[in-house]
This record gives structure tokens, C-alpha cells and sequence, in this order.
């Protein structure tokens, strides 16, 4: 099963506070 | 590294996960990396729900490596929040499940610092230098460790 990678960061850290939960967060160049 | 199904299980479970692509994401790709000074790929950073940094992997790891710095990460979130059992638990984990990565002598470290930040007793700092006499010998954090003696 793939990572489900959420390209809304600004939503993502808005959630994250909601739920109190950890991020990460990957800066890429890899191909899509 | 990320097709690993122990990554993938791990993350799933334990992050929020997020990627900004130098490509497909110019825009964000640019904001976020200024805002984190994070230049170079591939860098993941760990963020507490405050979107606070804790820990950084900057560069390619194999996946055993990724995994153990992915958990040290999540050790070092419970450590700065001060949930020490955890934080010791998580650290000391790293060291059982993966000895032979760079994380684990790093994790060593933190779990020797662990107990003495929560109780003040040195004895958990004497008690990993000299862990470090055994193992772990050419690292930096045997190095930072040895004071400890």
C-alpha cells in the first residue's frame, strides 16, 4: 500500500493541530 | 525507500504525511522549504502538531536506516514535549530493532539522557557511557557520552 502523500500542506498543518498530531513532511524531487 | 511496506506501515500510522515536489509543487515547494530552510532533496522534516520541527533527514537512506530515523524522530517529539517513559521507550526501541544503524547510537544517547532529565538521578547518564565502552565505540555520541563516566 502506497503513502497516501497529502500535497496540501497548508490543510495538512491545520488538521494537525485539530487532531494533535505529528507531520511529516517531504520536500522531493523524486519522479511521480 | 518509501515502497518499503515497514516505511509505509510506520508512517500511516505514526504522521500527518505531506510532500512538497520541486516540480509539481513549485509554488509550495518554495514557500515551505524558505519557511523550514530546507533547500535540498530529499529532505523530510518531522513536525509536532504545532508544525514545530523536531528532528531532519536530509539525503537519500536505505530503508532500515529511514525507518530507524523516522522513529528516532518520533522519539524526539516525546522527548521535547517531556513525555519522558515514552521518549525512553521509543529511543531504547530503535536500539533494540535496528543496532546496526547510524540512528541507534543516537538513540543510545537520548536514552541515557531520558531518565536524568525526568528524575535529575545521573546514574542513567553513567550507565550509558558505559554502554558506549561496549558498543557503538567510533560514533560522536560515544564521543559526547564519555563525559558522562
Amino acid at each position: 500500500m502506497p503513502i497516501n502523500f497529502r500535497h496540501d500542506v497548508d490543510q495538512v498543518l491545520k488538521e494537525a493541530k485539530t487532531q494533535q498530531k505529528s507531520v511529516l513532511l517531504d520536500f522531493s524531487a523524486a519522479p511521480m | 525507500m518509501w515502497p518499503d511496506p515497514r516505511v509505509t506501515r510506520f508512517v500511516t500510522e505514526t504522521f500527518i504525511p505531506a510532500r512538497v515536489h520541486v516540480k509539481d509543487d513549485p509554488e509550495p515547494f518554495k514557500r515551505y522549504s524558505e519557511r523550514y530552510k530546507a533547500p535540498w532533496t530529499p529532505t523530510i522534516l518531522l513536525l509536532d502538531a504545532n508544525g514545530v520541527e523536531h528532528h531532519r533527514i536530509e539525503g537519500f537512506l536505505p530503508a532500515a536506516d529511514l525507518l530507524a530515523q523516522l522513529m528516532l524522530g518520533r522519539a524526539r517529539i516525546a522527548f521535547d514535549e517531556q513525555q519522558w517513559a515514552e521518549a525512553e521507550r521509543r529511543f531504547r526501541q530503535i536500539v533494540e530493532e535496528f543496532p546496526q544503524t547510524d540512528a541507534a547510537a543516537e538513540a543510545l544517547y537520548w536514552a541515557g539522557v531520558t531518565p536524568y532529565k525526568a528524575t535529575g538521578d545521573p546514574l542513567s547518564l553513567k550507565q550509558t557511557a558505559q554502554a558506549f565502552t561496549q558498543r557503538y565505540q567510533d560514533t560522536p555520541w560515544a564521543k559526547k557520552a564519555s563525559v558522562w563516566a
